[in-house]
């Protein structure tokens, strides 16, 4: 047999590094792009021309992170042909299609005006101009949809069916594809990415702050950025609450790793905070935390809108142990049987083929019985033992604990930002509190980040839930090759990372030496 | 509409997506003079000059592979995770232009002009010659085969399996290399005949291009008649299918001649996209003032490029042979997504003569005001 765990672990760690240099740059896209064409629409509206020198700084560093960006994003799309190609060919007739329209939609839109943007201002009239602005962010937008319609199916794979005769999944259903779970991570995510811009305007105007310079292109920018952040964040948690009770419903077992939840109970409090007991394991009877402070009931109110709602565990998921929406116990088919009827559905699959191949029909429908009744296990008959099916919980725990802190720090940042602004001379005077927006922007960055860590290491081990794992769904290339293209990947994305912030930080100095703030 | 139909609809819109690319390469072939250029005036006019067109190009290319992935599933599955190191090349060579253009004369990039300069001459050599080897083994081949029951082969499960040197055999098989050099080649041409239309106000420059023109020009038709050569003597595959699986694959000399032959619509849009390549060129090249070549040749090449994907595609011609396996080859028939996803994809489709309509207006509206060194000076943003 021959040993793959080299080639998976370093697939996932390559996707992981682009899939995280790419998420720093494309939240910031989201959200800058509508400040700066709230800013131009203003420009365009009031005639003020300090609205356009504002439009022209936000939007030149929009323009330096647009490009990194766009960089990042073409090594993501490829790379599930490059490290997932048995994926690509699995689940490739339905996962390619939103990747496609993203394509013709949305990147067409986004490049074409994004050039006007930059160079149209004495090109085209200015009312073009404008819409250009709007159909760049817009375009951003409807990329970010598609890319999680197409996120959102892997962790809740609906709308196909398996076609034993190509062996792979064959959509039948278009529109089943934008579930709730699609919906609700296109929002969070752009939401996110809306109080990711608030959290830099305001951070870099705070700079200005402090170096009393522009102070009233500061104080707008500021002023902008507060209520465009506040929205966003609100809605975020608003649209993370919804992404808390899909995954309570669809992946169970993700929100009991982001709990570090074994033993689940009905009015199961959540951990605000825990040390996770390295020790403890699904099946052996150790505490789960060292020690932990605890908020009752909390965890079934996130995840089911219950105070009284069972929330299962690992442990619980593994031995197949539910409570339905009565609160009477049911059983689901536990993890050690779905090991084996996942091996019974790829047997299956290899006596359908043995069958059709000697022209048998009789075996053929025998197969295809047993293949059907079998399939929602047939990812887990890549498993030899239950261990593997469970997501890593510590990483997962931790990153939630991150996400949310940061987060609900970051509705406490907005409320304070539009308070002390509309207070301007305290806000000039305190050098302190200008500092604390500085040193909050990279906070907004590993808030951003831990989000999609816990979703994307929540649902390991599986690229298509249930369907196929990892293991399954890589290329056959040797470990040896991702090795090197990963190290080349983490060195010149790093190079131009710090290209794009020693950029960043110099076009921010020298701009601020403008006068901005002419009317 | 039936699958066949769907297939091969789907097939003519990667053909029009691959002549659109090729086109387009022209600003990877403006990189690819830069380094030859000594004048930093005219090394910014040249960046400035493709700059805006840079996007559309990677734009083009993204949206390429999202079209095959999402029609000829089987063929981004295997040649995408088979030949890597070509696609991670190609990848790499697009992942350091994206950045180049907004960096390379901003303060504080760390690394100095030359830098990000070299990254774009990097794109514009090794992005062409590599993109043409990737086509050319459509109908060269590559060493692969494809086992689809290695699904539930636990120990193996991974369905297309390539040979250890997992792309590297590609780019050093001088057959796709006849056709990479010369899209490098085509794209240097073009390039040089989008600036002498989109560049005024400096005569000398001018001249300069319709020299490179020339030069560039000349290499490219030594190469691409090399190439048609090859093409039209080579031995491809002749596959009977059943709509969706292979039924037998057969090995048949001059395969690609006889199919321009028996498909001769082919072979007069072949014929037809070359000779206007060569008015466009020609016209250029000898008139005194003539800047509108560019068109001809752009169109000439979309023709030709299309003609070329037509006969390694429709028919019974394998799009993508395997050397190691005939019956692993790929056609559209057996590589291609269902029919409910391409009819599905078909209807997204109909929003690509909106998308055609509006890249035009831009472009149009863009390109008005010509570029003079004059208007790089004092434009706002430059490259």
């Amino acid at each position: 047999m021959q040993d793959l765990s080299g080639v998976v672990d370093w697939s996932r760690l390559q996707f992981a590094l682009t899939a995280i240099y790419h998420w720093l740059f494309v939240p910031l896209t989201l959200g800058l792009s509508v400040i700066v064409a709230i800013m131009e629409s203003f420009y365009l509206k009031t005639k003020k021309e300090s609205w356009l020198l504002a439009t022209k700084f936000w939007m030149r560093l929009f323009g330096i992170n647009f490009a990194i960006g766009v960089a990042t994003g073409l090594i993501l799309e490829f790379e599930f042909g490059t490290n997932w190609s048995n994926y690509s060919w699995f689940v490739g007739d339905i996962f390619g299609a939103p990747l496609a329209i993203e394509g013709i939609l949305a990147f067409f839109l986004e490049s074409t005006f994004v050039a006007v943007m930059f160079f149209g201002w004495n090109k085209v009239s200015p009312k073009f101009h404008l819409l250009s602005s709007w159909l760049t962010a817009i375009g951003a937008a409807i990329s970010a949809f598609w890319i999680l319609v197409a996120n959102a199916w892997m962790q809740y794979p609906v709308g196909m069916e398996f076609d034993p005769v190509q062996m792979r999944n064959v959509m039948d259903n278009f529109w089943s594809l934008i579930s709730g779970i699609a919906i609700n991570k296109f929002f969070h995510a752009v939401f996110s990415g809306w109080a990711l811009a608030g959290v830099f305007v305001i951070g870099v105007s705070c700079w200005f702050l402090w170096k009393k310079r522009n102070i009233p292109f500061a104080i707008t920018s500021i002023k902008t950025a507060g209520w465009f952040g506040l929205v966003g964040i609100l809605l975020t948690m608003y649209t993370g609450d919804g992404s808390a009770v899909e995954v309570t419903h669809h992946q169970p077992m993700k929100l009991a790793a982001m709990e570090g939840l074994y033993h689940g109970s009905t009015g199961q409090s959540l951990a605000a905070f825990a040390i996770l007991n390295p020790d403890k394991d699904w099946d052996n009877t150790e505490d789960e935390y060292l020690m932990s402070v605890e908020i009752p009931y909390m965890l079934s109110i996130l995840g089911r809108h219950d105070k009284d709602a069972f929330i299962p565990g690992i442990t619980d998921i593994i031995n197949g142990v539910d409570i339905n929406e009565n609160g009477d116990t049911i059983n689901t088919v536990p993890y050690q049987e779905r090991i084996a009827r996942g091996k019974l559905a790829q047997l299956a699959l290899k006596q359908f083929g043995e069958a059709k191949a000697a022209g048998d029909s009789v075996a053929m429908q025998k197969s295809l019985t047993e293949l059907r009744s079998n399939y929602p296990y047939f990812g887990y008959g890549y498993f030899d033992s239950v261990d593997e099916a469970i997501p890593p919980v510590g990483l997962t725990f931790t990153m939630f604990r991150i996400m949310v802190i940061l987060g609900s720090y970051f509705l406490f940042f907005f409320i304070a930002a539009l308070f002390l602004v509309y207070r301007t001379e305290y806000l000039q005077k305190h050098a302190w509190i200008q500092w604390v927006a500085i040193l909050s922007t990279p906070l907004m960055w590993l808030c951003s980040e831990a989000g999609w860590a816990v979703a994307e290491v929540g649902r390991q081990p599986w690229t298509v839930q249930d369907l196929l794992p990892c293991k399954a769904a890589i290329s056959a290339i040797p470990t040896s090759s991702v090795i090197i293209t990963f190290w080349i990947f983490a060195a010149v994305f790093t190079l131009l990372l710090i290209a794009e912030l020693s950029i960043m930080f110099r076009t921010i100095s020298k701009e601020s030496k403008k006068n901005l703030t002419t009317d | 509409m039936t699958l066949e139909y769907l297939q091969n609809y789907w097939w003519l819109l990667v053909s029009v997506l691959a002549g659109v690319l090729v086109f387009l390469l022209f600003v990877q072939g403006g990189q690819s003079l830069l380094l030859f250029e000594k004048s930093d005036l005219r090394r910014n006019l040249i960046v400035n000059s493709m700059g805006s067109k840079w996007e559309l190009t990677f734009t083009t290319l993204v949206v390429f592979g999202g079209a095959m992935f999402a029609s000829f599933p089987l063929f981004y599955s295997t040649s995408f995770g088979g030949a890597y190191w070509l696609w991670i090349l190609i990848l790499f060579s697009f992942v350091v232009q994206a950045v180049s253009y907004e960096y390379r004369r901003k303060k504080g990039n760390v690394y100095g002009t030359g830098t990000y300069d070299c990254f774009l001459f990097i794109n514009g050599c090794f992005g062409c010659i590599l993109l043409g080897v990737a086509v050319a083994m459509f109908f060269f081949g590559g060493n692969f085969v494809v086992t689809r029951a290695n699904l539930v082969n636990i120990g193996n499960p991974v369905i297309s399996q390539w040979a250890p040197t997992h792309g590297l055999e590609a780019i050093f098989n001088y057959k796709n290399l006849v056709l990479g050099i010369a899209v490098l080649f085509l794209a240097r041409t073009q390039s040089a005949l989008y600036m002498m239309n989109n560049i005024s106000d400096d005569p000398e420059f001018f001249q300069l291009l319709k020299k490179k023109a020339i030069l560039n020009g000349g290499v490219f038709l030594v190469f691409f008649l090399w190439f048609l050569g090859l093409l039209l003597t080579a031995t491809g595959y002749t596959v009977i299918s059943d709509g969706i699986t292979t039924v037998s694959v057969s090995p048949t000399p001059y395969k690609y001649f006889h199919s321009f032959v028996g498909n001769w619509w082919i072979g007069l849009m072949l014929l037809l996209g070359v000779v206007l390549v060569l008015y466009g060129w020609l016209k250029s090249i000898l008139s005194a003032h003539y800047t509108k070549g560019v068109w001809f040749t752009g169109l000439g090449t979309f023709l030709t490029v299309m003609a070329l994907f037509w006969v390694a595609g429709y028919g019974d011609a394998a799009f993508y042979p395997s050397l190691l396996d005939p019956a692993s080859s790929l056609t559209i028939r057996n590589a291609s997504s269902s029919e409910f996803t391409l009819k599905t994809m078909a209807w997204v489709s109909l929003f690509i003569p909106v998308v055609i309509a509006y890249i035009a207006y831009v472009w149009h509206s863009m390109d008005r005001k010509k570029l003079t060194p004059d208007s790089l000076e004092k434009s706002e943003h430059t490259y």
